[in-house]
This record gives structure tokens, sequence and C-alpha cells, in this order.
């Protein structure tokens, strides 16, 4: 396909990622303001005012960083594993685009974004809903940007992949509940990892999702428990390990054809 | 040797040559025991067969739905394994189930197919709005498609599959559910486009209108060919005297006595 129209065609995947994420707002992006705002209240007002300062900054300051990225992660990967699962498996509609010349790079290229482009929305709303709870310290915008998308992009095609192989509803659902949200809660939203004791440290260091908050924590408030070189280098790593699965995925038809 | 200038040059004008293609399901279902067959341009091509016998695989495998065992397929002269986008963009699908999303309207439903196939919207959009007003949906192209009749459903189908202007429309089982006076309408457009150079690639269970429309033929029983050629060439191994006296045509009898072993 020449440039111009694998072009047309990711700028046609992309845009109707977003005119969905628009038109079912009350699913795809409310639930998580509702949440954020919820712990928020709980975890940095009415709990936060009893915790003494983490490195400096206010419990509310420390867990924000976190409770963005948590929004942004979820979103990320429901967006495209719901939006590929439910094409896939009820709709059937992904025929349309697997009878078509668009190849697999630029299909993974455009739910990928569509992911990111839900993830960015919501990780920026829950941001300003933050904002009055305590103003945001931001010591390193680039970083932000940095690992808002590459932590967007991992989950995204995490759920691309589970989205391509799940064979069921329950394929989809329990990859979050069971997988996403204990790593998320463990991977230090609400707690510096120096506060843990050693073994449950190391532990930490193998959960993907501390690198990703503690790298988006640089970015705020300038302090992190890991090298930002490693953060980075691990999320590199996570997003060519899941581009070369969901490639390999499409390509070949495994989970999608018969 | 004049036997294989004569089946290069044949192969060179065929829409759809497929060689010797098998596919074994993981069950162990062996859907197609390798079949051949040679679609030629501009041809309304007929490809019959009972329930589970073959047609619906060898249509995903054409189209890339099914991945096959073994064999070649090539769309006008494109392998679909080694020039996959090339042998896509051909191509037309209207397939057997309705496969769009019902909550979107159908002008997005047929304009982004087309974007799928790299027509961008400046294009797709009128032109959308052409085969929609020629199918006799365009009142339609801002309700929900779930909002649509059965039969709208299916023409709403021809219109998304025709979106890309392709060279080879495949239709399976296109009028399953649709009323005769609808039946009609589509074959009359349907054949209007055949004039126009378009290749068609049928599959139907009413083989009165097959026998009617389609310049070749291809009986497929039990994942083989049983019978291919012209339609009077498949026609003439009628014997007469078919024991099914609800038979409503030559090409019945003929297709019940291939398909009834």
């Amino acid at each position: 396909m020449p440039i111009a129209k694998l072009w047309t065609s990711y700028y046609t995947l992309i845009r109707k990622s977003f005119v969905r994420i628009v038109r079912i707002w009350p699913q795809t992006i409310l639930p998580s303001l509702v949440t954020s705002t919820l712990y928020f209240t709980v975890f940095g007002t009415i709990l936060g005012s009893q915790i003494s300062a983490v490195d400096g900054f206010s419990y509310m300051q420390f867990v924000v960083p976190g409770l963005v990225m948590l929004a942004v992660v979820t979103n990320a990967y429901t967006e495209v594993a719901t939006t590929f699962f439910v094409s896939k498996f009820f709709s059937r509609n992904i025929d349309e685009i697997l009878v078509s010349p668009t190849p697999p790079w630029v299909i993974i290229a455009a739910f990928v974004t569509g992911g990111l482009i839900r993830s960015t929305i919501v990780g920026c709303l829950v941001l300003a809903v933050s904002m009055f709870f305590a103003l945001p310290h931001v010591a390193h915008p680039l970083f932000i940007v940095l690992f808002l998308v590459l932590s967007s992009v991992v989950f995204s095609l995490a759920g691309l992949v589970n989205g391509i192989y799940a064979k069921s509803f329950d394929g989809i659902s329990i990859v979050p509940t069971f997988v996403l949200t204990p790593l998320v809660y463990l991977g230090g939203v609400f707690y510096s990892v120096t506060m843990l004791p050693p073994f449950f440290q190391a532990l930490t260091y193998a959960n993907p999702i501390f690198y990703i908050i503690n790298g988006f924590r640089y970015g705020f408030l300038g302090i992190s428990d890991v090298s930002l070189v490693l953060a980075t280098t691990v999320l590199l790593g996570l997003v060519a390990f899941f581009v070369a699965v969901s490639w390999y995925l499409l390509r070949t038809g495994l989970g999608l054809k018969q | 040797m004049t036997s294989s200038v004569t089946s290069h040059s044949k192969m060179l004008n065929a829409a759809l040559v497929v060689d010797n293609v098998t596919k074994k399901y993981a069950s162990g279902t062996e859907a197609l025991k390798g079949v051949s067959l040679t679609v030629p341009q501009g041809d309304f091509y007929a490809l019959l067969g009972p329930n589970g016998a073959g047609k619906t695989s060898l249509i995903g495998i054409v189209t890339g739905l099914v991945n096959k065992t073994s064999g070649t397929v090539s769309v006008f002269g494109h392998d679909i394994d080694r020039e996959t986008e090339a042998a896509k963009s051909m191509i037309g699908l209207v397939g057997q189930e309705v496969n769009f999303n019902p909550f979107e309207k159908p002008i997005d439903i047929v304009v982004n197919q087309g974007g799928y196939y790299g027509v961008p919207r400046s294009i797709a959009i009128p032109r959308a709005e052409k085969l929609l007003s020629d199918l006799g949906l365009f009142e339609k192209k801002n309700s929900k498609a779930m909002e649509l009749s059965g039969g709208m459903k299916r023409r709403l189908m021809i219109a998304r599959a025709l979106i890309h202007e392709p060279k080879f429309l495949i239709l399976d089982e296109p009028t399953a559910g649709v009323d005769v006076e609808l039946r009609r309408s589509m074959w009359e457009y349907l054949t209007t486009l055949t004039q126009g150079g378009l290749t068609i690639l049928l599959t139907t269970h009413y083989l009165e209108e097959a026998e009617k429309l389609a310049k070749n033929v291809a009986i497929i029983n039990k994942g083989s060919i049983v019978a291919q050629g012209t339609m009077d060439e498949v026609l003439s191994l009628y014997k007469g005297g078919a024991d099914d006296k609800y038979a409503t045509g030559k090409l019945e009898s003929v297709f019940l006595e291939l398909t009834k072993k």
C-alpha cells in the first residue's frame, strides 16, 4: 500500500476510536474521574492529613502522580482490549479490517493510538480534578510526557494482545482484575518503596508498574526510587516485546482466524 | 506445451485461481480436500453446495479470514500469501453474517470501510452516498445500523463491499432471508455491475436464480468440487427424470443428483 493509503487507513481507525470515546464518554471517561475523586478524598484528604510528608512533599502531592498513572494505564488497557474483543467476538466487524489491505503494523499503531488518546484525555482530567485537592508540583514536564506516552503504549499493546487472544469476556476481565489492579496497588502508588521491608522491596523491583509510577512521579516531584534510565529501558523493552507479540498474532491470525 | 501455455494464459485472465487448496480445522474437520477452480475476469460465477460443503471456508481463505492448510490462491495474478495487500485491494466481500457495528450509522460504516482500503473521506463520502442511494438506503444513512430491516442490512453490506471499487466481488449468500422483490432488485443491480467489468463470485441456495444469472458454475460437496464448467456444461449433466418432484429447474436436479451421495 502506498504511504498516502496507509495514512488514510491509520487515520480512519483513530478517527473511529476518537468518535467512539467521545460518543460514549459516560463509559470511557467518567468512571475514572469518579474513582479518582474518591481516591483523592479518602487517601489524600481524610487519611493523607494523618500521614507525615514523604521526601518533603505532602502525602496528597505524593499520591497524585500514582493515581493519575493508575487512570492512564487502566484506560489505555481497557480501551484497546475491550474495543478489539467486542469487534472480534460480538459484532464481528473486526472482519472489516481483516479483509482490507491494512497491514498488521498499521492496525497495531492505530489501536495503540486509540488507547493513547483515551488515556491522555482521562489522565489530564484526573490531574485537573486533583488540583481541587492540591496544586501539583511540576519538576520535569518532559518526563511527565515521556512516561505518560510510554506507559500508555505499553498497556495499549498489552490490551491489544489480550483482545486478540481472549476467547471469552472472562479472558478480558481477568487481566485488569487479577493482574493489573494488584500490580498497580503494589507498584508504589500509595507508598515509597523505601518504606517496605527488604523482601517486599525486592519483589517490587519485579513489578513493571513500579518503574512507570516512579518515572512519572519524577516528572512531577523530581524524586524517584529507581534509576530513570532503568525505568525507561524497562518500558522500552516491554514496548518491543508487546509489539512483537501483537504483530505475530495479527500476521498469523492466531486467536483471530480459524 | 500447448496445455501449459493455455493454462498460463487462463491464469493471467483469471480473477481468481484456486489451486489444490485444502483446509483442515483444529477440530479435525477437513473442510476442503484439494479444491481447484478458476473464475474468469468479468464472470458471474456461482459456487454452489449444500450447507457445510466448504463454500464459506473457501471464501474465508480467499479473503484472508481463514488460514488454508495447503495449496495456492491468487487474485488477478496476486498470490494471497506473497502479495497479500495487492490481492486484498481487489476484493470486496459481502459475508454470510451481518458483521457491522450496530451502533454506527450506515454512512460511517461505508465511509470507514473505504478508509481501510486507503480511500480518503473526501472521495469516500460522495461515493458512499451514491452507493447508498443506488441501493435504496440514502434516507437511512444517518440512522443507527441496528434500526435497519434485514434486507436493508444486506444492502448496506453490498454498499460497504463496493466502496473501494473492487474488481472482484464475493457474495456469500447475500439474499438469505431477503424477500423476492428485493432479491430481484439486488440481482438486477449486481448484473449491471458485471456489465461494467466487475467479476462476481456468488454462493446462494436459490439455484433457479443462479441458473439464470451465472455464466460459470462450480458445485462443491463435502470439501470437493463435484462439477464445474459453463452453466450449459453443468446443465448437460442433467439426465432427465429426476426423482425429485419438487425440483424447480435443471440446475437444481443436477445439484441434487451430485450432492445426494
